[in-house]
């Protein structure tokens, strides 16, 4: 089970795995905003090119990514089949009552289902090489000028970095439950829907009361240990910009350069 | 020799409760002693050591620690001359990794990151656990878990470490481990508190105290304290295998020596009344 949500870092010493996670952080966002630039063949063309060289450089195999894309392929293709059937335009080559099929169409699906995939290879890529508490702390690194705002930010990361690991320990402790029930004879996934949420509750409960308890416990040992809440705190884990960060921001500005030079206008 | 444990007219009770759960509990722990405090379950271990800590207020009563009374405006001071281990390896375990778990209270402390992986390093190292730096709690062993707990406690430099049946939830192994480790550091000149129901950890301290029903019963070496046999399995105490074994050979009508003896005391004197008859 810990496979699922865990197993999406993959550890590694590629170019991409050791940037800094804050400089990863704030391109894919950027990169994400770029594409809705792209309006062309060639543009479309030009990110997912730069794409590929992403992964490349991330020296992840390609499979991982496509997996990325299967959990939401209906969503994309839900909404490319909108897109062909409401955007008009050019010849028509098929039409039905509100319904039809025209170039514009066609072409305007083909780039939402490309900004879609580039979309999703993006965010994958950093999701594969950067460790869930990294991306917390690059969240927290980037959050602090809301401090000035009265955010309690070191707070907020604190909590995310506590659930994140936590999350295999509860993992664990669901698995033991489900089989302690099981063994008194719960069956989980099977009949009606009613008899399937009835199963869920003595699940439910004790994994309430136990995650309670560890909290319980959790603060005990924090506050034996000197914890006053987040102010005043020194930090051990740190973030060093480092050149390739700055190569990564300079080579991310000349595509969106190359980007604006393509795209029709 | 320098007092830095003083417990005076001790009294508690939780709210929740209506009758006191420690009552009038008087003890004076010396530095770089290792004190074994036992006790049946619900008799009040856990609630003495919070106290200690200052976790939760005595109702009545006072505490000294290394000399200075524990109060509101002393607790935070007192608190960075304690460490404390729990039970459960999961529920303490705050960092990401094991190097960042280990800093986290010196974060609390505000020490400067420089030092802070210098004492992070000596602390992994003295408990073996420095090339596991990276690993998640998720990719450790109960016994590696507690020894990380230690390693964050080692860290802080405290001067009293209080270990709160540290070692009940690890197999064999990695009780032999923990324990180790414990033998180390009060040799080191830590002072030490260790609860536990396991009475061969307790036989190592160098005093046991028992609590029964909050108050203590007795307070003395490991040989004197467990020479009573019958009288602690009574108040539900477990008594050492040695133990059990004197007593049952006396019921036969042998003659044993009074004192307690250890595993090793024990197969030696049956050696020699073996070679004897
Ligand atoms: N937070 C609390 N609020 C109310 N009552 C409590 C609380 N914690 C413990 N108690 C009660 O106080 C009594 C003593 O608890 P304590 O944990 O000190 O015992 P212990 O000697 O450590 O036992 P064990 O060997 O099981 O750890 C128990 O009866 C328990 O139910
Ligand atoms: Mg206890």
């Amino acid at each position: 089970m810990n496979k699922i949500i865990l197993g999406r870092y993959i550890p590694g010493a590629s170019f991409v795995h050791r940037l800094d996670p804050r400089s990863k952080l704030i391109l894919s966002f950027f990169f994400i905003v770029v594409i809705f630039f792209a309006n062309n063949v060639q543009s479309y063309l030009l990110l997912g090119v730069f794409t590929l060289f992403c992964v490349y450089l991330s020296k992840i195999s390609l499979a991982f990514f496509i997996k990325g894309v299967r959990p939401l392929i209906w969503l994309i293709l839900f909404t490319v089949v909108l897109q062909i059937f409401f955007t008009r335009g050019g010849q028509v080559y098929w039409q039905f009552g509100p319904f039809s099929v025209t170039h514009f169409g066609l072409v305007n699906g083909g780039f939402v289902f490309c900004r879609f995939v580039l979309i999703i290879f993006m965010s994958t890529l950093l999701t594969l090489t950067t460790a869930p508490l990294e991306i917390a702390s690059a969240l927290e690194a980037l959050m602090l000028p809301l401090k000035k705002f009265k955010v309690p930010v070191y707070e907020i990361s604190l909590m995310i970095s506590i659930a994140l690991r936590f999350v295999p320990t509860l993992m664990d402790e669901t698995e033991k439950i489900m089989n302690a029930q099981r063994s008194r004879g719960v069956n989980f996934g099977e009949g009606s829907l009613i008899k399937q949420l009835k199963a869920v509750v003595p699940l439910l409960i004790p994994l309430f009361v136990g995650a309670f308890n560890r909290a319980e416990d959790l603060a005990t040992a924090m506050e034996a240990r000197g914890y006053r809440g987040g102010e005043g705190r020194t930090k051990y884990r740190v973030h060093f910009w480092k050149r390739r960060d700055t190569l990564s921001c300079v080579l991310f500005g000349l595509l969106t350069l190359l980007l604006l030079f393509l795209r029709n206008w | 020799m320098e007092k830095i444990i003083e417990i005076a007219d001790l009294t508690f009770h939780y709210p929740q409760q209506d009758s006191e759960l420690l009552r009038q509990v008087n003890l004076t722990i010396h530095k770089g002693e290792w004190v074994a405090l036992i006790g049946h379950n619900g008799s009040g271990k856990s609630t003495l050591a919070r106290l200690i800590d200052g976790l939760l207020v005595p109702t009545t009563g006072t505490l000294k620690i290394g000399g200075t009374i524990l109060s509101d405006a002393s607790v935070w001071q007192i608190r960075k001359k304690i460490g404390m281990v729990f039970q459960n390896p999961d529920n303490q375990f705050v960092g990401a990794n094991v190097e960042e778990d280990v800093a986290f209270g010196l974060e609390n402390l505000a020490i400067p990151r420089a030092q802070m992986q210098v004492r992070v390093k000596e602390a992994l190292q003295r408990v073996n656990m420095w090339e596991f730096r990276e690993h998640e709690p998720a990719r450790l062993s109960g016994g590696q878990k507690q020894r990380v707990a230690l390693a964050g406690v080692i860290a802080m430099r405290p001067e009293i470490i209080i270990l709160d049946e540290a070692t009940s939830m690890l197999d064999p192994e990695g009780r032999k481990d923990v324990i180790k480790i414990i033998q180390e550091l009060s040799q080191a000149g830590f002072t030490i508190i260790s609860i536990t129901h396991d009475i061969n950890e307790a036989s190592l301290a160098q005093r046991v105290v028992v609590l029964n029903d909050g108050q203590i019963l007795q307070a003395a070496t490991p040989q004197t304290v467990f020479a009573r046999g019958e009288k602690l399995l009574a108040v539900g105490l477990d008594v050492p295998f040695s133990e059990k074994l004197k007593v049952a050979l006396s019921r036969q009508g042998l003659h044993v020596p009074a004192g307690y003896l250890t595993e090793e005391g024990m197969i030696d004197w049956l050696c020699q009344s073996i070679s004897k008859t």
